[in-house]
């Protein structure tokens, strides 16, 4: 990994404007005043309830949703783009440098087309082969490295399991060699043996390519074996950024601390209960004032009602928006 | 311990334009009162049409060999679901003693009736009580479940709610009829960690208090290991393992079992690298002979694994397995 970042978002907000007609429009703010640093060679996850803005983040980071405060950037070693003001021929460029990968492969396919085509298509459509050669040996290395082989490309999508068309949908996002790559499991059905494969095989593929990652999951354990870095959403808000294990060892967000805490224990003997986290997560059309977590936090003080808390980094990278974070320390784990 | 439903040599084949497609192979299964058992596998394992035969709700495609029996025991008797035709003979079977509940809630909820409606004409079907008798019954029960204003709620539409509430409010309509045995196909599947751990201790305190039986259908051994007392691990439409949950959990003796919890992600030892079961599941058209997990199989032991099925093998008197390894003579 390196110091400098390849995405760096500053007070980033994307707002949707929803509901018809002149008067009742309201502004939806899925993604608020978010400013993150995603670092080159990184595998950076993002996790948090649904609805709390992960796959908006993600598609800001893309240039997929428009960007409607604050600033993103994108730098590689050859370019650097705000991806507020960027057009024309370096979006196009853009385009080729970031990619993101469908976890719902059955949806992200095309039944008509051979998987030789599916792969392909963005080479065509980005024009960024000149010949049916260069396509096709394009095609056939990438293949290879997501495990495809030849006969796998002359089939269509239907006749694949699971775990084949997650590699299609991989082989197709790094067919234009970005150096950023979103993956958004959207759908968590995937079957542990499947997922195993695949998580492997976006390792190894990240390792050997140099590509940086933002993944963004459901499934605490499986960001917790892949990630280096985690960054935890609420509602629009990061509430807490810090690497993996420092996170995993010792969370300092009330919010964090209860989404571990709700993890299925293998243990049949560890059946906890009872410091269940309550409620739901509130509507963002209806956002309640102050800390946003308020409404369910189970060390809530009348301050949180009132004051939003600051993002604050204490100098050891693992930063934390809570405005009781540092008494919370001295309290026992719970 | 009182017996709730007997499910015996259950082999039930699907019709298809490419031929016969068996997508349960020879499942035998017991549910006692106040027990929750936990069906998993990998998706397409026959987990979700071996719960539908409970209730005799396959596709018209379904072909049950004569063998098959699904004997449900209740106080009027007992009877085999698989022989009941009629809609009045199968009521006992869907919503009577059985009630499902299933991973999309909305597939349960009609969308231009209110959740209420749906619930007071249920409690009509499954019961002489009177309307107002069944509004009051809905109403306590979707309290029960943790919904917030009840009354109000009674009176919304599915969409309206969002996903734990209407979860909740699905397995408030499956229980407010009282069923002996329920069944809950990935209840929790489509729902973040902290609201599938509401819904868990919410069906953790519902058969306390309901002392029925619960048939848990998921591909997630965390969750079979926080709700479940015993479990059975189907592959292909076979269970090929079952027993106890801390046995089961603690002691796989299945190579399949022992994989998919190698395939875990765990959370106690983050560096521990992630094993996928080799290989992938083969079609349903193309059922492996012998041991139909052979193909994947990384202790496979010769030819007898490819041409002969294992039987049952009992690793003690309340944990099975079929595989060769634990063949009577074989060395365990
Ligand atoms: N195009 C859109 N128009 C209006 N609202 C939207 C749009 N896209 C997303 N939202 C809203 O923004 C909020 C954040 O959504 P987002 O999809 O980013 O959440 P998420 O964290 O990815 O959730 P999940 O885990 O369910 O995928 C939600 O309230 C969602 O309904
Ligand atoms: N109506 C049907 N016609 C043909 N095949 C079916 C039908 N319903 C289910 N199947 C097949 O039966 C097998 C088991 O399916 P299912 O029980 O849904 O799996 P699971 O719930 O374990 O994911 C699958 O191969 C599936 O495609
Ligand atoms: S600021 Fe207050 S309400 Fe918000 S997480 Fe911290 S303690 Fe809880
Ligand atoms: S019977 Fe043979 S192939 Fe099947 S699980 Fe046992 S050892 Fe493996
Ligand atoms: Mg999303
Ligand atoms: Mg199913």
């Amino acid at each position: 990994m390196s110091e400098k970042p390849i995405i760096s978002a500053r007070g980033l907000s994307v707002g949707f404007k929803i509901g018809s007609g002149l008067f009742n429009k309201t502004i939806l703010k899925a993604v608020d005043n978010v400013s993150l640093d995603i670092k080159r060679g990184s595998f950076f996850g993002l996790v948090g309830e649904s609805g709390s803005g992960k796959t908006t983040l993600g598609r800001a980071f893309l240039k997929a949703v428009p960007i409607t405060g604050g600033h993103a950037a994108y730098n590689d070693d050859e370019v650097s783009y705000d991806l507020g003001t960027l057009t024309g021929p370096e979006l196009k460029d853009f385009r080729t440098r970031a990619q993101l990968i469908f976890q719902d492969p059955y949806a992200a396919l095309s039944p008509r087309m051979t998987v030789r085509d599916i792969i392909a298509e963005p080479l065509e459509v980005m024009g960024l082969t000149k010949t049916r050669e260069e396509t096709d040996a394009r095609v056939r290395e990438i293949a290879a490295k997501c495990r495809l082989n030849l006969e796998h490309l002359r089939r269509f999508p239907h006749a694949f399991s699971g775990g084949q068309r997650q590699r299609i949908s991989i082989a197709r996002a790094l067919v234009s060699r970005p150096n950023f790559i979103v993956a958004d499991e959207s759908v968590a059905a995937l079957d542990v043996s499947i997922q195993a494969d695949v998580l492997n095989l976006l390792k190894e593929i990240q390792r050997e390519m140099g590509l940086t990652f933002l993944f963004i999951s459901h499934d605490l354990s499986v960001v917790a074996h892949t990630c280096d870095h985690l960054a935890v959403m609420y509602l629009g808000r990061l509430v807490e950024t810090a690497p993996t294990r420092t996170l995993f060892k010792a969370p300092r967000h009330p919010y964090t601390k209860a989404l571990f805490s709700a993890i299925p224990s293998l243990d049949p003997d560890d059946r906890k209960g009872g410091q269940r986290l309550i409620g739901e997560i509130p509507s963002p059309t209806n956002q309640p004032p102050g800390c946003k977590f308020h409404t369910r936090c189970p060390v809530v003080i009348d301050r949180c009602r009132i004051e939003e808390p600051k993002m604050e980094d204490p100098g050891d990278g693992h930063a934390v928006s809570c405005h009781r974070w540092k008494e919370l320390l001295a309290m026992p784990a719970g | 311990m009182t017996a709730l439903i007997d499910v015996q040599n259950l082999t039930l084949k699907f019709r298809t334009d490419e031929g016969l497609i068996t997508a349960v192979d020879d499942v035998s299964f017991t549910i006692n009162r106040g027990e929750v058992m936990g069906l998993v596998g990998e998706s397409g394992s026959g987990k979700s049409v071996t719960a539908k035969a409970l209730m005799h709700l396959n596709a018209k495609n379904a072909v049950y060999t004569p063998e098959s029996k699904v004997l449900l025991h209740t106080d009027a008797g007992t009877v085999d679901v698989l022989k009941l035709r009629t809609a009045k003979e199968l009521k006992v079977a869907r919503g009577g003693a059985i009630s499902m509940i299933f991973q999309e809630p909305m597939a349960s909820f009609a969308p231009a009736i209110t959740i209420g409606s749906q619930m007071v004409e249920q409690l009509l079907i499954h019961s002489d009580m009177n309307k107002a008798r069944a509004k009051e019954i809905s109403i306590e029960m979707l309290d029960r479940v943790g919904i917030s204003d009840p009354a109000k709620r009674f009176d919304q539409y599915a969409f309206e709610l969002s996903g734990g509430m209407r979860q909740r409010a699905m397995i408030a309509m499956a229980l407010s009829t009282k069923p002996s045995l329920l069944i809950a196909d990935e209840p929790t599947t489509a729902l973040d960690v902290t609201i599938q751990a509401q819904v868990i201790d919410l069906m953790k305190d519902l058969v306390a208090e309901f002392h029925m039986g619960i048939i848990f259908i998921t591909h997630d051994l965390g969750v079979i290991a926080q709700t479940a007392d015993k479990v059975s691990v189907m592959y292909l439409g076979k269970i090929i393992e079952q027993g106890p949950v801390r046995e089961v959990i603690r002691h796989a003796k299945h190579p399949y079992t022992q994989g998919l919890l190698a395939a875990l992600p765990k959370l106690d030892d983050l560096d521990a690298p992630l094993t996928p079961v080799a290989g992938d599941i083969p079609s349903p058209l193309e059922r492996p002979p012998g041991c139909v997990f052979h193909t994947r199989c990384p202790q496979i032991i010769g030819d007898v694994c490819k041409t002969k099925l294992p039987v049952d093998a009992q690793v003690d008197a309340s944990h099975s397995v079929a595989c060769h390894l634990y063949a009577e003579g074989a060395k365990v």
